[in-house]
């Protein structure tokens, strides 16, 4: 008898859809049907069992790999860990939260920087909220209450394909009983995406140009006049969008990577939080940064708590943490050339850094934890496979409103295959043996 | 002399590159998906460029070969396309104004016709062949 597993947690986007049915063989051992899932998280469980290494494989010197066990791969990477300076871990956007904690313990042990990819994501969001705070909620008080929805410089019928039918265009709820058909619908982006084919108005800005368009929607919105078009967006326009906002019953903001990639980076985001700020003199406005992936709101939560900081974190001086993006980022650490190890966890730097700060971590060992083949694991020393969580690995998660989602497995790991979390331990283990 | 155009990148998220990434970096899925670039029709007339003919897009560090294709989301004249990933990643300035995040959105790049012969390179050559690993196909 097939099995069918219901409430399961989707490991691919922010969203974390938590309402997949799992159809597995009789034995257990092969996922047959996906239900619910956006076409991208269906091919995540699709895709579980192809191309998967049971062993660690560790590079040879004519640029072969060979396979290792994991004894010997932990041992490895130990020594790695011991003989390095400075090493950097980066990742964790595609982990669980105690793979995350586990990792921290190496970090905190080997002296190292850890850091997750939203170093390269929203990290210019923490520095915003650190200095301007962070009027948020959850993502239930969207689907129930808001009658406004912003996306400004986000894409979700791309990124998070299931964002706007759970939560945020689509859904009725408690005081939302109408649907879409109750709800406004405003997309801010320089190109007509398809959520913005969605919208009732999309204004088309100038690309980075966003700070200018958001200083031009607070001064309206303070009753003042403005010139006859800012950042390629004209003046009525403006005043109508700034309009519906101020009479909304509650609104939210979603903001993503056009905020955080463009000029401006954090800056953006912050005049975004102020722009929230004026809206609640007339009514009630939240702000929600677009988390990309499933559990990347994970590492800021767990590593805030256990050393006060969300990311770019050096714990090269063990139990002292500091961070300092720009010095401690992943990014320049590696163009500066200041690390002489890096361990890829759970993302793929290869192929989301550009180019160069790859050529430069290359220099020194290069050590990748991935379930799967990727960019990283095919130019590493030393790639350790690991469950995919989600899918063979139970955990905890935290979705983009920073609710945390119990997640489940499906089936288990082949035979012999650990969790980030058990590897991450019998790493800690040998570091404390040498 | 091949026409030559400068555009404004930006390099973000489809869903085909989503699907491309959990099908693996060495999938025909992502290939396909990532290895293409999106102007607007003005600036694909100013350059002469036929459907889906490759073009050289150059940067401050680096240039990438990626077929020129029509989008269903639109752009205005001068704003270029680039999904997210490895092609992007070839040309996209790791300068972070001091906040760890690359300018993956918002940097000038000139693009033209690809030189006769040239050929989108796999993920694997791109990549393995930037760190010396590259032993050919």
């Amino acid at each position: 008898m097939v099995k069918k597993i219901e409430n399961v947690g989707c490991p691919f986007c922010g969203v974390c859809c938590d309402d997949l049915v799992v159809t597995v063989s009789d034995d257990g051992k092969k996922i047959l049907e996906v239900e619910n899932a956006c076409v991208i998280g269906s091919t995540v469980f699709h895709r579980a069992m192809s191309e998967r290494h049971t062993l660690p494989r560790l590079r040879q010197p004519d640029g072969t790999y060979k396979e290792i066990s994991y004894d010997e791969a932990i041992d490895y990477a130990a020594k790695v860990f011991h003989n390095a300076k400075k090493p950097l871990i980066y990742g964790f956007g595609s982990t669980n939260c105690e793979g995350m904690a586990a990792a921290a313990k190496v970090a905190e042990k080997a002296g190292a920087v850890i850091d997750n990819c939203a170093s390269i994501c929203h990290g210019s969001s923490f520095l915003a909220i650190f200095d301007n705070g962070y009027p948020s909620c959850t993502l239930g008080e969207v689907k129930n209450r808001a009658d406004v929805i912003v996306y400004w410089g986000a894409n979700p019928a791309h990124a998070h394909p299931r964002h706007m039918s759970r939560y945020s265009i689509f859904p009725r709820g408690f005081f939302t009983g109408k649907g879409h058909t109750g709800r406004k619908i405003v997309v801010i982006d320089p190109r007509h995406t398809d959520t913005a084919q969605m919208a009732d108005i999309h204004l088309q800005v100038k690309q980075g140009h966003d700070y200018d368009l958001f200083d031009a929607f607070r001064t309206v919105a303070r009753g003042h006049d403005i010139p006859a078009e800012v950042a390629g967006v004209k003046r009525e326009d403006i005043i109508e969008v700034v309009d519906i906002m101020k009479k909304a019953r509650f609104g939210t903001i979603f903001y993503g990577m056009g905020l955080c990639h463009s000029d401006g980076r954090n800056h953006n985001v912050d005049i975004a939080i102020s722009l929230t700020r004026d809206l609640n003199d007339f009514t009630k406005w939240t702000i929600m940064a677009m988390r990309g992936h499933y559990n990347i709101t994970g590492p800021g939560v767990v590593w805030s708590w256990q050393y006060g900081f969300p990311y770019c974190l050096d714990l090269t001086k063990r139990d002292i943490a500091h961070m300092n993006p720009g010095e401690t980022s992943s990014v320049d650490l590696a163009m500066r050339e200041e690390v002489d190890a890096f361990f890829n966890v759970g993302t793929d730097a290869a192929a989301h850094f550009p180019i160069e700060p790859v050529k430069r971590l290359r220099k020194h060992p290069w050590i990748t934890v991935d379930p799967h083949p990727n960019m990283a694991t095919e130019i590493s020393d030393l790639h350790i496979p690991v469950g995919i969580v989600g899918v063979e690995v139970p955990g905890i998660v935290y979705r983009m409103d920073n609710v945390p989602v119990q997640y489940r497995n499906v089936i288990d790991p082949p035979e012999g295959v650990p969790s980030d979390e058990e590897l991450f331990e019998r790493i800690y283990e040998r570091l404390c043996e040498l | 002399m091949a026409k030559k155009i400068t555009l404004n990148m930006i390099t973000q998220r489809s869903v085909e590159e989503g699907v491309g990434i959990v099908s693996g970096k060495m999938s025909p899925e992502y290939f396909e998906a990532c290895s293409i670039i999106e102007m607007h029709d003005d600036d694909v007339q100013a350059l002469g460029l036929f459907p889906n003919q490759l073009v050289k897009v150059t940067s401050e560090c680096g240039s990438v070969i990626v077929k020129s294709v029509k989008g269903r989301q639109t752009l205005y004249p001068g704003l270029a396309f680039i999904p997210q990933g490895v092609y992007a990643n070839q040309i996209v300035p790791p300068r972070t104004q001091a906040t760890g995040e690359p300018q993956y959105s918002g940097f000038p790049v000139t693009v033209e016709p690809a030189p006769l012969g040239e050929k989108r390179k796999s993920t694997l050559e791109l990549v393995q062949g930037a760190v010396g690993l590259w032993r050919g196909d």
